[in-house]
């Protein structure tokens, strides 16, 4: 068992404090992605994770051992960094040989055990050269290759894909999934893209200011966001809020002018609220005219139609098809009710 | 704003003027200094280092051999000298023209038959043979005064370094200098070296309590004139018995390096990506395996820079040698005191001075020439993005 268990894990940095009692269960060989926006303190907490920052309070576990005093070197880990972090003057073999060689490994065992991570990783032809001769989707498979020949327990990753160019990202994502299913060791993924996120993740933990704010599946934080800003983060382009007021069980909406009906709002009887649908769940009536599209963006397949409202709020409605608006028409919307999210306007948590 | 096309600021132009300035103002000395070292004192006083190295042309004076003694009697009453005016050596240089009075110097040609009247005459060959005739009378007495117009080809002498490096009857030689010089200064650049680039690491990468006070104080250090530290350094290596000698200089020398040695090192290993440092950690690398292993290989071009410095430095220092080192013996003379007294005793020996000196400055140009591309710092590259 070589899960990772978090238990109430505090940070501060003197007077500081930007971990706030982080308590989280990682299964064994799940892969578990911290998303999040900057300065919420998913790196913080993976390099807590990996023994690189000092826990202030609470327990890390990783498998039965309580690593919260240990060193780097002694948790089982390894770390992929955002920059690679390869050492400039070593050749790729040296690179990936070097952990098992500074832990007294013999040099048949590392030898062995860095051509089976090339093998994995494909990086069979560049092993005598030096990182400068690489392209960066070359460094990085290295810099994985590194953390793969040590065999750890639990891989940590820091955000290692914000240095590559977009079409070598979604490769090396291909390829980090792959991995994982190959190997089927614990991961730690942090990234701030959401799509990395959802495309790689067993269990997404989104984080905001040093707390929690949901974990759960993918498709799980997709279709059931515990407050607003869960709802907000998840899904590309975000969801669309607008203020509504909820009046005799249902929920006056002035920004779409209508009131929904939910059955859930009667216990809530004229409570402020926000109203979150997602882009993908609108479509457009072209009968109606209570929105002004100001602007269309399209991307081929969809197109996002960026509406105003009578009240000044602004929506956005992904499109399909063939028949779609253009700038300055005037529209109606059409949704399904029980695609509307409810949150509370004061504490944001979802109404359900 | 530099790297915009068509916009090239006046300072860049100054910028590249002073450097060309510098570089002249450095070449012309060393240059001269080298030239000379290779001429023999009496060209160093008749012309300057840069006329050394093309053909002169000058006017010799020289007289015919002596008629009593070499005259031959070819017919009754005319006699004859045949001989070469540059005697038994072979003349390297060229011989363009010829005179016989100062009053008309160049006035003939090789070949050319002069009339000294009354049928005297001389011929005078390119080759310098000459072919002098005239009566008794005139083949007599003083042999004829000849002014030679030639080109002699730049002319150049080893002997200098023979004197200066192994004439072993020289009490004054630069060897001996050399060798302690050597002695003095190579572990008087290891020696820092090793305890800056242990202590950078501290301070650079290892957490302790008073680590920022320590930098601090290093820094303040670096401020500290050396003249201050002589008197009392010198008085405590005396008290405990080390005196003057070469370990006194050694140590000497290393506390002095020290502070710009760490500074700069520390400097430079700060700046090292520390995601590398974080990635050995986790590695299991221990801080020792660290410094070994990662940063002391990547910090080799800050290690080369300090290492010419101090090299230079040393090997050209005077004053804590004379401090520390130099007794009354006189054995443990170094190259710069040496020159000091060369200049007093051999004052006018222009060639032994310059031959010296450049001496001196041999080692630390080769050191600069065979280290510069370790001054560029160009091994970080690829490490990170």
């Amino acid at each position: 068992m070589t899960g990772v268990t978090l238990n109430s894990v505090i940070k501060k940095y003197g007077e500081t404090q930007v971990i706030h009692g982080v308590d989280l269960e990682i299964e064994d060989g799940e892969f578990c992605v911290f998303v999040g926006p900057s300065g919420c303190g998913k790196s913080t907490l993976l390099r807590m994770v990996a023994g690189l920052e000092e826990t202030t309070g609470g327990q890390i576990h990783i498998g039965a051992r309580d690593v919260t005093k240990l060193d780097p070197s002694e948790r089982g880990v390894a770390m992929v960094f955002q920059t690679y972090a390869l050492y400039p003057h070593m050749t790729v073999k040296e690179n990936m040989g070097f952990g098992l060689k500074m832990n007294g490994h013999p040099k048949n065992v590392i030898d062995e055990k860095v051509a089976e991570a090339s093998r994995i990783l494909k990086l069979d032809e560049y092993l005598d050269r030096k990182p400068a001769a690489l392209s960066g989707g070359q460094r990085q498979r290295v810099s994985i290759g590194r953390a793969i020949v040590r065999g750890p327990e639990v891989f940590l990753f820091d955000e290692p894909l914000s240095n590559l160019d977009a079409e070598l990202r979604v490769d090396m994502r291909v390829e980090i999934s792959r991995l994982h299913r190959e190997i089927g060791a614990t991961m730690i993924y942090v990234t701030h893209d959401q799509v990395e996120a959802m495309t790689l993740a067993d269990k997404i933990v989104v984080l905001r200011k040093g707390v929690i704010e949901q974990v759960g599946a993918p498709m799980e934080l997709y279709r059931d966001p515990n407050n607003k800003f869960v709802g907000g983060f998840i899904g590309s382009p975000s969801m669309n809020f607008v203020g509504g007021t909820i009046k005799n069980g249902g929920v006056d909406v002035p920004g779409l002018g209508r009131t929904v009906a939910k059955s859930v709002a009667a216990a809530h009887e004229s409570k402020a609220v926000h109203v979150g649908l997602r882009p993908e769940h609108l479509s457009l009536d072209p009968a109606g005219d209570t929105f002004r599209v100001d602007l269309t963006e399209s991307l081929g397949g969809v197109s996002y139609a960026y509406l105003q409202a009578p009240t000044g709020e602004r929506i956005v409605v992904e499109e399909r098809g063939d028949d779609r608006v253009s700038e300055g028409d005037s529209v109606g919307l059409n949704f399904e009710t029980e695609r509307v999210y409810l949150f509370d306007a004061e504490t944001e948590m979802r109404i359900r | 704003m530099d790297g915009i096309a068509g916009n090239k600021a006046p300072v860049v132009w100054a910028l590249n003027i002073s450097v060309v300035a510098l570089v002249l103002l450095w070449l012309f000395p060393t240059l001269g200094l080298f030239v000379s070292s290779f001429r023999t004192g009496d060209q160093i006083t008749a012309s300057g280092w840069w006329s050394a190295m093309f053909p002169a042309e000058q006017t010799i004076q020289l007289r015919a051999a002596d008629p009593d003694e070499n005259r031959v009697e070819t017919e009754s009453g005319v006699f004859v000298v045949e001989a070469n005016i540059f005697g038994e050596e072979a003349f390297e240089g060229e011989l363009t023209a010829w005179a016989t009075s100062s009053r008309n110097l160049s006035a003939f040609a090789p070949g050319d038959t002069a009339d000294l009247g009354d049928g005297e005459t001389l011929t005078l060959n390119a080759d310098g043979t000459y072919i002098w005739q005239g009566n008794d009378d005139q083949i007599s007495g003083r042999g004829q005064r000849i002014f030679i117009d030639a080109t002699t080809p730049p002319d150049f002498t080893l002997d200098n370094y023979g004197f200066v490096l192994f004439d072993e009857n020289n009490s004054e030689g630069m060897a001996k200098a050399f060798f302690n010089t050597l002695t003095v200064v190579i572990p008087a650049t290891i020696i820092p070296i090793l305890i800056a680039a242990f202590a950078a690491y501290a301070l650079a990468w290892m957490d302790f309590p008073g680590r920022a006070l320590l930098i601090a104080a290093v820094v303040g250090l670096l401020v500290v004139p050396l003249q201050l530290a002589l008197i009392p350094l010198l008085s405590f290596h005396n008290s405990i018995g080390i005196g003057k000698g070469y370990l006194g200089v050694w140590l000497a020398h290393t506390g002095f390096g020290l502070p710009l040695a760490i500074y700069l090192l520390r400097n430079y290993m700060v700046g090292l990506p520390r995601d590398i440092i974080e990635n050995a950690k986790v590695d299991g690398a221990t801080d020792f395996q660290i410094f070994t292993k990662i940063i002391l290989p990547l910090s080799f071009p800050a290690l080369a820079s300090f290492a010419i410095f101090q090299f230079l430095w040393t090997w050209n220092d005077l004053l804590v040698a004379l401090v520390f080192l130099i007794d009354a013996s006189g054995q443990t003379t170094v190259m710069t005191k040496q020159i000091v007294e060369l200049l007093g005793t051999r004052g006018g020996d222009w060639e032994i001075l310059a031959t010296s000196a450049f001496v001196s400055i041999a080692v630390p140009l080769i050191v600069f020439f065979a280290m510069q591309k370790y001054l560029v710092r160009g091994l970080l590259a690829g490490s990170v993005k």
